[in-house]
């Protein structure tokens, strides 16, 4: 039983690029994203501020992850998993990881040439906006259980289905429909892009940490034949690994959001004085956090072991390291996460601190394309595909 | 950042590799592979520290001038990791990773020149006289006394957890030398012949049934002053020396990756006995255990990298200690388990390599409980996980 096959390494020090990339994500949120900024985007710009997300297209942000021949950068997960760990650090609600990640892979993976040259341009600009339709209600985001079919028709497709959970529902000009071909017996997926203007039955809510978000029903919706993106052949492992990518981006959004718990309970603890002294004397609590910072350091690793694999391939490995840092981001991520609560006694209960919202956010990165359990089992039957007498990674 | 070997470092690889190949038998492994304790016995590792000096390669940290191979730092990860994954014995460390240094670094010159080669050679065989019964996470409280008589030093106390001093024949030891406000500060470093009268060297048997550590009384020992390292009273300050010369760290992920990978194998090559592996539990562990390596070895190669850049990775190494004793007692612990009932088969005999005729279960599987139990030390000695989270809570955090 083997990790990834791996020829050497590494040097894991940043560049001075990717330093920067951080450093200036890093500034743009403490100037542009304080707790009352974020809480007008939430209450009155439905979640998904214009002057922020133009913001992001000026910073290159949303085509990160896009070839630079269709106007992106170009850059790789480490990059994408550094502007994550920002997000996370400063509660960002707008969907950048699912544009720029989800999206972006999935296009850049399974789309024609031409069709390349329709979205990724406008993503990149910001242009376009786009919500990606992948989890249902009854199964998650598995794909052996979606029910959502796309049949055959004269003049291209029908779609019929329902969806939750998509992020930027309602400000969306495009979803990015994930489907089965076929019937509910037929085991091919494919990618559909739906003008919102073709906009499906729409049930917005809020999620646990206030993303809008939102239902959505197909019923018999015609498209195009090239409303799929690419052909109806093997597109499952496309499918895959956007998800993984995005997976992996959401663990440094995890470790960044317990990065700012950590600094914030610490900063309490140091001040807050009980029996006449400050929390942050007392053995167990020093030790609790302690505890809180190894599992963040662990998640952290991990995070960055599976920006690496994916980088270098798109095998078995890259799947694994994927599902190993979901694992690690939404145990670390829950864990800190009520430590947090605990440690700030009665105030870390209610809204009035920053650390509910950080709370909500991790529970939500923890349960969102599949929860610790999920993906160890995943892990499992992974493993059970590597060959046997491969060369561990170290 | 970059994940790719340089050519060079990839033509050490194979060298490395190739060196293995002639040199590490499969009784070497195997003896590693019995090794309940947490130390290797002298009869398992002796001859490929033979083979590792004849090559140059027994000690890969220590400098070139004192006859280290004059390796970079990726270097020595490549050579870890390459006799990690091969499963070849550990040396044990207090001659080559723990007097060695505070030798090379504070000894006189004839000291240097006397000892540094015998431990390189293996002629030495050192043990640690630190701990006592009074003194252990609070070592600075240690009470053994050594007064100056003459041109000696006469000791009298006692030490403990004294690993493998049945098999040593030098000790280095931390006496107390005077009484002052301060504690540290009456600490003096002195070398020690095992053969000296007055040394009385007491087994203690540990619950996985090894004879690792001993209890060692002495009872008016007479120690030349030459052998005390460096000045009266400054003992202390060489003890936490170390402690900067193991900073870059030792890679040991690869070592705990071979292992849940033979693990593995074992479970998957003796299905009969594992009798509490087929539940769905044990292969969610594993994994787990598989994911926290894969994250430890990315932090790790982390460190390396600060440390190659010249940034001091701080008190990182207690977060990797903290996470390489949890991940040692994880694997042991899910070994136990999925062996289930059988694993309450004990074999006496010890060492377990000595057995050759194997009885009920295959040698392998008799290791897995006794190994386990031993295991428990691997979170207290070395600095236990509780002082662990106090140096974090300190150095990292930053808490007063």
């Amino acid at each position: 039983m083997a990790g990834p096959r791996w020829e050497g390494m590494l040097d894991l020090s940043l560049s001075e690029e990717q330093r920067l990339l951080e450093d200036v994500a890093r500034r743009f949120f403490k100037e542009h994203y304080s707790a009352e900024q974020r809480n007008d985007i939430i209450v009155r710009e439905g979640g998904w501020s214009d002057k922020v997300w133009k913001k992001f297209a000026e910073l290159g942000w949303l085509g990160l992850r896009v070839p630079p021949e269709y106007g992106g950068q170009g850059l790789g997960m480490v990059e994408a998993g550094l502007v994550a760990g920002t997000l996370g650090e400063a509660l960002v609600v707008e969907p950048l990881l699912i544009s720029a990640v989800l999206a972006s892979v999935l296009i850049d993976r399974l789309a024609t040439p031409e069709q390349k040259s329709r979205y990724l341009p406008a993503l990149t600009s910001g242009e376009q906006r786009f919500a990606v339709a992948i989890c249902e209600p009854q199964c998650a985001h598995d794909l052996d259980q979606l029910a959502t079919c796309a049949i055959r028709s004269d003049r291209g497709w029908q779609l019929s289905g329902c969806k939750s959970l998509v992020f930027g529902a309602c400000k969306a000009d495009l979803f990015l429909v994930i489907s089965r071909l076929g019937s509910r017996a037929d085991r091919s997926f494919g990618v559909f892009a739906v003008p919102a203007l073709m906009s499906p039955e729409k049930t917005p809510y809020r999620t646990a940490d206030r993303q809008q978000a939102a239902h959505l029903v197909f019923r018999d919706v015609r498209l195009p034949d090239d409303a799929l993106l690419g052909s109806d052949q093997d597109n499952r492992a496309a499918i895959e690994l956007a998800l993984d990518a995005t997976l992996v981006t959401m663990a440094w959004e995890a470790v960044g959001c317990m990065d700012a718990l950590l600094a914030a309970t610490i900063d309490y603890v140091s001040v807050r004085k009980q029996f006449g002294r400050t929390l942050s004397s007392n053995q167990v609590i020093r030790h609790r956090l302690a505890q809180m910072k190894v599992q963040i350091e662990l998640a952290r690793a991990a995070a960055l072991h599976a920006a690496l694999v994916i980088d270098r391939s798109d095998s078995i490995e890259a799947a694994r390291a994927a599902s190993g840092a979901k694992v690690k981001a939404g145990e670390a991520g829950r864990f800190v996460a009520e430590q947090a609560v605990q440690l700030h006694g009665g105030m870390g209960v209610t809204e009035e601190l920053m650390i509910g919202s950080y709370f909500k956010r991790l529970m939500t990165l923890r349960l969102l394309f599949g929860s610790p359990d999920f993906h160890l089992e995943r892990h499992v039957g992974l493993t059970a595909r590597l060959k046997a007498g491969e060369r561990p990674f170290p | 950042m970059n994940f790719v070997l340089s050519p060079a470092d990839k033509a050490f690889q194979q060298e490395v590799q190739v060196f293995l190949a002639e040199n590490l038998t499969s009784e070497m492994r195997r003896g590693q592979r019995l090794t309940t304790s947490s130390f290797t016995e002298p009869a398992v590792f002796t001859d490929w520290q033979r083979a590792l000096h004849r090559r140059g390669w027994v000690a890969p940290a220590w400098p070139k001038e004192h006859g280290g191979p004059g390796w970079t730092p990726m270097q020595r990860f490549i050579f870890e990791m390459e006799c990690g994954l091969a499963g070849a014995p550990n040396l044990i460390p207090m001659g080559l990773n723990m007097v060695g240094p505070v030798i090379m670094k504070f000894g006189s010159p004839a000291q240097k020149a006397l000892y540094l080669p015998r431990i390189l050679s293996g002629e030495d065989y050192w043990c640690q006289g630190y701990s006592e019964p009074g003194a252990g996470s609070d070592l600075a409280s240690l009470s053994t006394r050594a007064i100056r008589d003459g041109d000696d030093y006469v000791v009298t106390g006692t030490k403990i957890w004294t690993t493998h001093a049945h098999h040593a024949n030098r000790m280095f030891a931390l006496v107390r030398t005077a009484d002052s406000p301060r504690p540290q500060d009456g600490i003096s470093f002195l070398l020690l012949d095992m053969k000296s009268p007055g040394i009385d060297v007491r087994p203690i048997i540990t619950i996985g049934g090894d004879h690792e550590v001993n209890q060692i009384f002495f009872d008016g020992v007479r120690v030349p002053v030459a052998n005390r390292i460096g000045e009266e009273n400054k003992g202390w300050t060489y003890a936490k020396y170390l402690l900067e010369f193991e900073r870059g760290g030792s890679f040991r992920a690869p070592r705990l990756r071979q292992q849940l990978t033979h693990l593995r194998a074992l479970i998957d090559g003796t299905q009969g006995y594992f009798v509490g592996s087929s539940s769905s539990g044990i292969a969610a562990r594993l994994s787990m255990i598989e994911i926290d390596i894969d994250a430890l070895t990315v932090m790790q190669l982390k460190i390396l990298a600060d440390v190659q850049s010249g940034h001091n990775p701080g008190s990182m190494s207690s977060v990797v200690k903290l996470c390489v004793s949890s991940i040692r007692q994880a694997i042991s612990s899910v070994a136990v388990d999925a062996l289930g009932q059988n694993a309450l088969i004990w074999e006496e005999q010890r060492p377990l390599h000595d057995l050759r005729h194997e009885r009920v279960l295959p040698a392998e599987l008799l290791a897995i409980m006794p190994a386990y139990l031993d295991g428990r030390a691997n979170t207290i000695a070395g600095g236990t996980s509780e002082i662990q989270y106090d140096i974090i809570a300190k150095r990292i955090l930053g808490l007063s």
